[in-house]
This record gives structure tokens, C-alpha cells and sequence, in this order.
């Protein structure tokens, strides 16, 4: 019995060491899709959130601790990862996540708990609507979808769309949604949405009906993961007009995996990217952060809002001076002029950040940056 | 719907039949001989499909000896897989075996997630299978044209294996009867691994032709492929070679023209495949070849 005795004691001092050892931390929670199909917009998101830290470490003369769990681009996972957060990891602020489904999942848990959130990406604008504590560190759909539609009817002359949208994902019927709205204003034909479920591989039964159709253009508010194939496939049965995207397809990957196929390729995304003209002062400090540690892979608009989040986050708690998630909650409400990489930063009632649209090309096999835009909702 | 229009359906279709049917023969041989549904079947196919990406990209080995390289690697995971989940069940009932398989399917796929981390990657294709040949109209990519018939060509081999040889008439005579068979002096565990090597090697053969359609792997690929082609297998009469190939076939053709017909309906792709799968099994519950007295291996 001594030695349970013994063991207790060394248990209970172990405990209360732990105790108060996390006492001098803050935790930030992030969920992130790290595997998957949405995994290649969240690795990037969250390398620019751990470079964020690297940079800014503390905050309230504390340490911060980032507790990063995979949401596995799963609906289910990202509420179940919200819920551990809060309960098991006690954080004080959580940011994520790269894709508008699991956003909306993940809100759900954190409204009950009253926990603010802030996520890096997430454009439908069910995601903070109604929500007293979601924020978001980006536009929404129905700006960058106004965004596409007149570009691709001013700028590339097309008059006869099709949309190709993947059913399962908010994000991708919302877009759709709002580019269609946009591109009719404008006196646009529209062909029926042609339609797939995330994880579909062959396309090909939509694409040679929307080529046998004469469409002249296809918008894919797709995710990465299947955007490229649809290119690819849409290519290879012969489709001539020009493809665009959303900022889901914004991924420094993109020539390597699309090929020739993504020639002549454009998307809209956030208004940040490396090969920019006129960048703000923090954003060419970003890039060069970036660069110096990844010398290998350029920094995308995702790592970018990644970095902007944490500091964001970092710096609200530094005004409110504590981690009272009301007093929290309302730093993140009041922000105006928060300057960070992706421009100034100002929440504004519905809980979004207006910031302009960027346009991108694929061109010679490389992202050009062709515009920013400020669309007439 | 011209005429064109409707070859170039069919040609996609058969092309995604062709790999649906050999994914499904993994099941059905399994199912022929265990009773076993091998739910990690999806994920043995992924892995071939990573064998020949990383034959390719980190070893630059000549495309043919990638392929053989993955096929070989990939039986060998299945033998593995096998020997470790399976056969230490053999005799326990059935359904522990099915859920060491789901066991194994996750393992798999966690596994493939840590060591070929979740980011999908671009699969490098030899350029003759990919040059674009024109006719009356039609764009004919050779891949839709090589798919089918190495299909065809591995399915005449394993009816070969199955019917004509020592070994395939051993797995027969397991399908009726293990005891029996081991009575008669066949080495059980012996077939059983071959069983379970070929259909591996057809799921690898499936998974290099999967990635050279659709360019892009990942590690979690297998899931979706997987389901179909199990939806394959049994409308075909599980357990039946002919079936599952007739299967994978229908399978592919009734998800092209659902699409190519009904392009509205496109969004409900996956509820058609499994509404044929309850039709089937209502109106002929031991699927389409999957008669009482058909040899089932």
C-alpha cells in the first residue's frame, strides 16, 4: 500500500504542476482539414497560422499554445473537433476552417458554447449568419460570385455558361448560386447546373453534354482536389471555352497537377498573392517570412488568411486584455482597419471582412495575378 | 442525342465499367471462397495506385517496371493483409472476420494518410496514352480504349487460372467445401493466399489504370471506388467472376447515361447506383449470374 501511496502523491504533484504550467498558456484552438480532399487549402492555412505564431508568440505577457486538430475535410469531424477544443482543450479562441461545410458544422458546437471563432476562408454566407460568435477573416460568396460573373462577361466575353457544382459542398452550390444570379443580371445564357458529389472522379457524362450544348464558358466552384481533374477531363473531351473558379481553386500546386489542360485557366481568390504588384507593407513581410522558411513552395492566399487569423485573433486578445470570450467576442465584432496581409481588416455587422476580389491566371505554366476588383453587388 | 454524343457516353462508360468490374472481381473471389465481404479490398486498390506513383516519382523506374513493381507489391500487401486479419479468424463466425476487415480498411487508410501524408498527388502519364485521337467527330483518348481491353485480357487469364488450372480447381473445391478440400490433401492456407495475391493484383492492375484516367491520387481514393464496385459485385451475384464483371459493366454504363440522358439528374449519380443494388436484390436476391448452381469462386 506504501507504494500506491507514493505513486498517488507523485501523481497529484504531477497533476497540480500541469496545472500550473498551463496556467501560464493560452490556448488558440485550430481545425483545419489536414487530410482529404479539402486537405490541400488546409495544410496551407495552417502553415500560415504556425508561422503567425513563430512570429508573435505571446500575448498578455503569456505563451500561446496552438491546439491544431484535423477536421479530415469531414462534416462530422469538424463538429466533433469544435466540441473537443472547447471541452477537452479549453481554448480561448478557435480558428477555422478552410471550407464552408465544416464551418457550418463546427459553428453549430461553438455558438453553444460561446467560444468566438474566426475562420480563414469559409465564403458562404450561411457560415456567420444569425451566428453571434463566427467571424470571418474573408469576403463572401455573393461578392466574389458578382466578381466572376462580371469578369467572365465583360473580360472574357462569354455569353452561353455552364456550371458544373458539387452538390455536397455549401460552398460550391452557393457560389454557383450567386455567380448565376450575377451573370443573368448581366443578360448571360445559362445552361442547367450540371452536378457531382466531393469524391466523384468522372465527369465525363456532364462534360460532353455541356460541350454538345455549346457552352462557351464553365464556372466550377469546385474544391482542388476534383477542380483539376474536371479541367483536365473537359479538355481532353475537346471543350474550347475558357474555365473559371472560385478561391478554392487558388493552390500553388495547381500547374503541376492541371498541366497544360490549366493553361488559360482563371479563378478569383483573395487579394493576396505572392507575384502581386503593390503590396502592403505586412504582406511583403509575410512573403518574405514564407519564403525564408519554405523555400520551396510559394506561399497562396490560404496561407496568407492562416497568418492574418492568428495574428488577428493575437492581437484582439491584446485589446481586450483578457480571455473572457464575451469581452473577446466583442474585440473581434469592433475591429476596423486591423491591418494584415490580405489588406486592412474590417468586421462588419454580419461578421465578414470586405476586402476586393483578386482575379488569377494560369499563364506560359505560371500563377499571374490579372486584377483586383471591387464587383457592384 | 447524336449519334457522336452517344458513342463518346458509351466509350466513358465502358471505360469506367471496365474498372468497376475489375475492382469487383477482388470481392466476388474473396466472397466465392471465404464468405467473407473484404471490405479493405477499396484500400489494397489505392495502394496500387500509390506503388505506381511512387515507381514513377521517386525511384524513375521505366513505366513498365513500375507497373509489374505495383502489382507484385500490392498482391503481396493483400497476402498480408490476409495472413494478419483473417486467417487467425477463420474459424471464429463470420462477422467477426467482416468487422476485422472494416478494422483493416481503416488501418489502411490512417496508415496511407501518415506515410503518404493526405495532399493528393499528380500521377505523370506516358504521353501515348494520353494524345488525343480524332474519328467522325469523336475524341477518343487511347486510355478508353487500353482500359477495356487489358480488362478483358486479365478476366480471359483469371477464368483461365480458375477453370483450367491445378490451383483454380483447388479454390473451387474450397468455395463447395473447406473440409473436404483440406482432406483431399490441399493446402488450404496456401490457395487462400493466392486467392487473395490475384485478387490484390487485379485491384492494384485497376488502381494504376484508375490513376491514369483520373490523374490525381489520394489516400482516401479507395472509399468511393471501393463501395461501387462492392454495389458491382453483388448486383452481379456475388461470388460469380461473370457477374461481377456484368456488374461493373452495368454499373459504369447506368451511371454515364443517367447523366448523358437525364442531365438534371446528375447531382443523384450515386443514389441510381444504389437504387439498381435494391432493385436487384428485391427482384433476384442472388443477383444477376448468381444462380444456385454457378461455381462459385
Amino acid at each position: 500500500m506504501k507504494l500506491r501511496n507514493v505513486l498517488l502523491g507523485v501523481l497529484l504533484v504531477m497533476v497540480m504542476a500541469g496545472m500550473a504550467f498551463s496556467a501560464d498558456v493560452i490556448k488558440i484552438g485550430v481545425y483545419e482539414p489536414m487530410t482529404g480532399q479539402m486537405a490541400f487549402g488546409g495544410q496551407l492555412t495552417v502553415d500560415g497560422i504556425k508561422l503567425a505564431q513563430e512570429q508573435a508568440p505571446m500575448v498578455l505577457g503569456k505563451k500561446v499554445e496552438l491546439v491544431i486538430v484535423d477536421n479530415k475535410s469531414d462534416k462530422v469531424e469538424a463538429a466533433n473537433a469544435v466540441k473537443r477544443l472547447i471541452e477537452k482543450e479549453k481554448v480561448v479562441a478557435i480558428i477555422g476552417s478552410y471550407g464552408s461545410s465544416l464551418s457550418m458544422a463546427g459553428g453549430e458546437v461553438a455558438e453553444q458554447a460561446g467560444i468566438p471563432v474566426i475562420t480563414d476562408s469559409a465564403t458562404n454566407p450561411l457560415v456567420t449568419q444569425g451566428k453571434k460568435y463566427y467571424f470571418r477573416m474573408c469576403f463572401i460568396d455573393p461578392y466574389q460570385g458578382a466578381a466572376a460573373a462580371t469578369f467572365a462577361y465583360n473580360n472574357m466575353g462569354s455569353r452561353k455558361a455552364a456550371l458544373l457544382l458539387d452538390v455536397a459542398q455549401d460552398y460550391s452550390v452557393g457560389l454557383g448560386k450567386f455567380f448565376k444570379e450575377s451573370y443573368s443580371k448581366l443578360g448571360g445564357e445559362l445552361i442547367p447546373d450540371y452536378k457531382y458529389q466531393s469524391g466523384d472522379q468522372d465527369f465525363t457524362a456532364q462534360l460532353t453534354d455541356m460541350i454538345s450544348k455549346g457552352a462557351d464558358f464553365l464556372f466550377i466552384p469546385s474544391y482542388f482536389a476534383e477542380g483539376a481533374i474536371v479541367i483536365k477531363q473537359a479538355r481532353e473531351l475537346g471543350f474550347e471555352g475558357a474555365i473559371m473558379g472560385g478561391d478554392a481553386m487558388d493552390n500553388p500546386d495547381f500547374v503541376k497537377i492541371a498541366g497544360d489542360a490549366g493553361e488559360g485557366f482563371h479563378f478569383t481568390t483573395f487579394p493576396y498573392a505572392p507575384e502581386m504588384p503593390d503590396m502592403n507593407p505586412v504582406a511583403q513581410k509575410f512573403t518574405e517570412l514564407w519564403i525564408a522558411k519554405f523555400p520551396d513552395s510559394p506561399p497562396n492566399a490560404n496561407s496568407a488568411l492562416g497568418y492574418d487569423c492568428y495574428m488577428f485573433v493575437r492581437d484582439m486578445i491584446e485589446k481586450a486584455g483578457t480571455t473572457d470570450s464575451e469581452k473577446l467576442t466583442e474585440a473581434f465584432a469592433s475591429a476596423k482597419d486591423w491591418p494584415g496581409v490580405t489588406g486592412l481588416t474590417t468586421i462588419n455587422e454580419t461578421h465578414d471582412a470586405e476586402k476586393p476580389v483578386g482575379i488569377k491566371a494560369i499563364k506560359d505554366g505560371k500563377q499571374v495575378y490579372v486584377a483586383s476588383i471591387q464587383p457592384e453587388l | 442525342m447524336t449519334l457522336t454524343m452517344f458513342v463518346q457516353h458509351s466509350l466513358n462508360a465502358l471505360t469506367l465499367g471496365s474498372l468497376y468490374a475489375l475492382i469487383a472481381i477482388g470481392y466476388t473471389m474473396v466472397y466465392g471462397i471465404l464468405r467473407l465481404i473484404n471490405f479493405a479490398h477499396g484500400d489494397v486498390f489505392m495502394l496500387g495506385a500509390y506503388f505506381i506513383f511512387y515507381a514513377g516519382a521517386l525511384l524513375h523506374l521505366p513505366w513498365m517496371v513500375g507497373v509489374v513493381l505495383a502489382i507484385i507489391l500490392t498482391s503481396f500487401c493483400g497476402v498480408l493483409v490476409e495472413r494478419a486479419a483473417y486467417r487467425p479468424l477463420r474459424d471464429a463466425p463470420r462477422i467477426s472476420a467482416l468487422i476485422s476487415s472494416i478494422g483493416v480498411s481503416f488501418f489502411i487508410e490512417n496508415l496511407a494518410i501518415v506515410i503518404f501524408t493526405g495532399v493528393p498527388k499528380p500521377v505523370v502519364r506516358p504521353s501515348w496514352l494520353v494524345s488525343i485521337i480524332k474519328f467522325h467527330g469523336v475524341r477518343i483518348l487511347p486510355l478508353t480504349i487500353v482500359v477495356p481491353l487489358i480488362c478483358l485480357g486479365l478476366v480471359a487469364g483469371l477464368l483461365f487460372i480458375v477453370y483450367k488450372t491445378k490451383p483454380g480447381l483447388a479454390m473451387r473445391a474450397i468455395s463447395k467445401d473447406i473440409e473436404t478440400t483440406r482432406l483431399m490433401g490441399v493446402s488450404v492456407n496456401k490457395i487462400i493466399s493466392l486467392t487473395f495475391g490475384i485478387g490484390s493484383a487485379l485491384a492494384a492492375a485497376s488502381g494504376i489504370m484508375w490513376a491514369l484516367r483520373y490523374p490525381q491520387i489520394q489516400p482516401l481514393m479507395g472509399l468511393i471506388p471501393g463501395l461501387k464496385a462492392f454495389i458491382a459485385a453483388v448486383v452481379g451475384g456475388i461470388g460469380s467472376i461473370h457477374g461481377a464483371v456484368i456488374g461493373g459493366m452495368l454499373l459504369g454504363f447506368v451511371e454515364i447515361m443517367i447523366v448523358a440522358f437525364f442531365p438534371a439528374l446528375s447531382g443523384y449519380k450515386d443514389a441510381f447506383a444504389f437504387i439498381l443494388l435494391i432493385v436487384i436484390l428485391l427482384l433476384k436476391p442472388t443477383g444477376l449470374m448468381g444462380e444456385k448452381i454457378e461455381e462459385k469462386v
